[in-house]
């Protein structure tokens, strides 16, 4: 540790974030690296819609938060450096800021990912608002791999009674609901990855 | 493969400070689970020199409509290292910020200055071989916000950094010498003491280009692949 650098310290993302970093998204004049929609028309797998909203202490919907994802393809692989010299290719990573929607809903279009190095399917998340000084890790996984997620190693560290905030619940063929809550009894669990 | 180097907890900010008020309702109360090396991801997005355009390091003209924007040209630039030193190449940096009145372009910005019609605000850069990044910007101005009453935000540009992983990722913001505003914003002060001059550039006579525009220097030190044997 002694003679490490310091890290730079984190800061948060304040309310104006959109015409930097999601500014397509936002009807400003400037592309974006990446959003919502992750999969390509020609991805393989599962065609899925992962929509949520995020809840703050008081229960109010938060409509400056950033979601991002980075997911693995159908068959369980993180996309490589390779995958990125080709603007097209699937990335598995997604950005999404809850500003646009009138629901302040984050919205992902995607593929379902594999599973990966004995992990049940899952989405990376890293949130971060206005109002958070430190970006936050979580994981979406889904309702309808039961068998998978019971095997899951992550899932294992999670008391019991936590695990369902991590678990994206299937509205109707193809679209899962998860929401994240900042506090409250339902809180949703953050890692420390 | 062994993981990323942890959060340095001592320089970091906490997710609810009694100072800067929105985090009351935001900062989640129970504590992380911490995910063991061998489980987490260590992949990352890759966006490198095939993602950024011509003038996307350029804030005085990518923004351009019918003139150049007003203020104070400046030029930012600096290493982005991991935690033993090593350059951190060919990784994205983007950036974001108020213009020198003060003023985001952002539709919910109600400060009452003007905007400028020629000054976006944002761009984003590729890190080269030795992890250097450089911006060329006009100096943001102060803002005034609600966190409590007569509060203003120094100057500051907002930094989005990936590094070499998902674990590596950063959000800050950087700030200039000398700015009165530092000592009385929550914001910057939400950082342990000894840590907040980490995010004060520096002032750099040697980086400046003569009769165009002064230099500040931003180092960022990222989290990265750890050099010691993997962690239980
Ligand atoms: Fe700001």
């Amino acid at each position: 540790m002694s003679n490490r650098l310091r890290q730079t310290p984190s800061q948060t993302l304040g309310p104006f974030f959109a015409y930097g970093l999601t500014a397509r998204q936002y009807g400003y004049d400037f592309d974006q690296l990446a959003d919502g929609r992750i999969a390509r028309d020609d991805t393989p797998g599962l065609r899925v819609r992962v929509a949520g909203q995020i809840f703050d202490g008081a229960g109010s919907p938060i409509e400056d938060a950033m979601v991002e994802v980075w997911q693995a393809d159908a068959d369980g692989h993180y996309p490589d450096a390779a995958a990125f010299d080709d603007h097209n290719a699937f990335h598995g990573f997604g950005r999404c800021g809850t500003g646009a929607d009138p629901a302040c809903r984050f919205v992902f279009d995607t593929i379902k990912p594999g599973g990966h190095d004995g992990q049940a399917p899952h989405l990376n998340v890293i949130l971060t608002m206005r109002g958070l000084l430190l970006h936050l890790f979580t994981r979406i996984y889904f309702a309808d791999e039961a068998a998978a997620n019971e095997a899951d190693p992550v899932l294992a560290l999670v008391p019991q009674a936590r695990r369902d905030t991590l678990i994206a619940r299937l509205v109707e063929p193809g679209l899962y609901r998860f929401d994240i809550r900042m506090q409250g009894d339902d809180e949703t669990v953050f890692f420390d990855v | 493969m062994s993981g990323f180097s942890r959060l340095q907890r001592d320089v970091q900010p906490g997710l609810i400070d009694p100072g800067y008020k929105s985090t009351s309702l935001r900062g989640p109360k129970s504590p992380l689970i911490r995910i063991p090396h061998r489980l987490g991801e260590t992949g990352g997005p890759r966006f490198g020199a095939g993602w950024v355009g011509a003038q996307d390091a350029d804030l005085t003209r990518n923004g351009r409509c019918n003139g150049e924007p007003l203020g104070e040209r400046i030029i930012v630039t600096g290493r982005v290292l991991d935690e033993y030193g090593r350059p951190v190449r060919d990784r994205m940096v983007e950036v974001w910020q108020a213009n020198a009145a003060g003023r985001y372009v952002h539709k919910s910005d109600q400060h009452d200055a003007p905007l400028d019609p020629n000054f976006r605000g944002s761009g984003r850069c590729v890190t080269d071989g030795e992890g250097r990044y450089r911006f060329l910007t006009i100096k943001p101005g102060a803002y005034p916000w609600r966190n409590h009453p007569n509060a203003w935000r120094p100057n500051h540009i907002h930094f989005s950094l990936f590094g070499q992983g998902f674990a590596s990722r950063l959000v800050t913001q950087m700030y200039f010498p000398g700015d009165p505003l530092l000592q009385l914003d929550p914001i910057h002060n939400s950082v342990p003491v000894d840590a907040r001059e980490l995010l004060i550039a520096r002032f750099d006579i040697e980086a400046t280009e003569p009769e165009w525009a002064l230099a500040y220097q931003f180092d960022i030190v990222l989290r990265g692949p750890d050099a010691t044997p993997m962690e239980a």
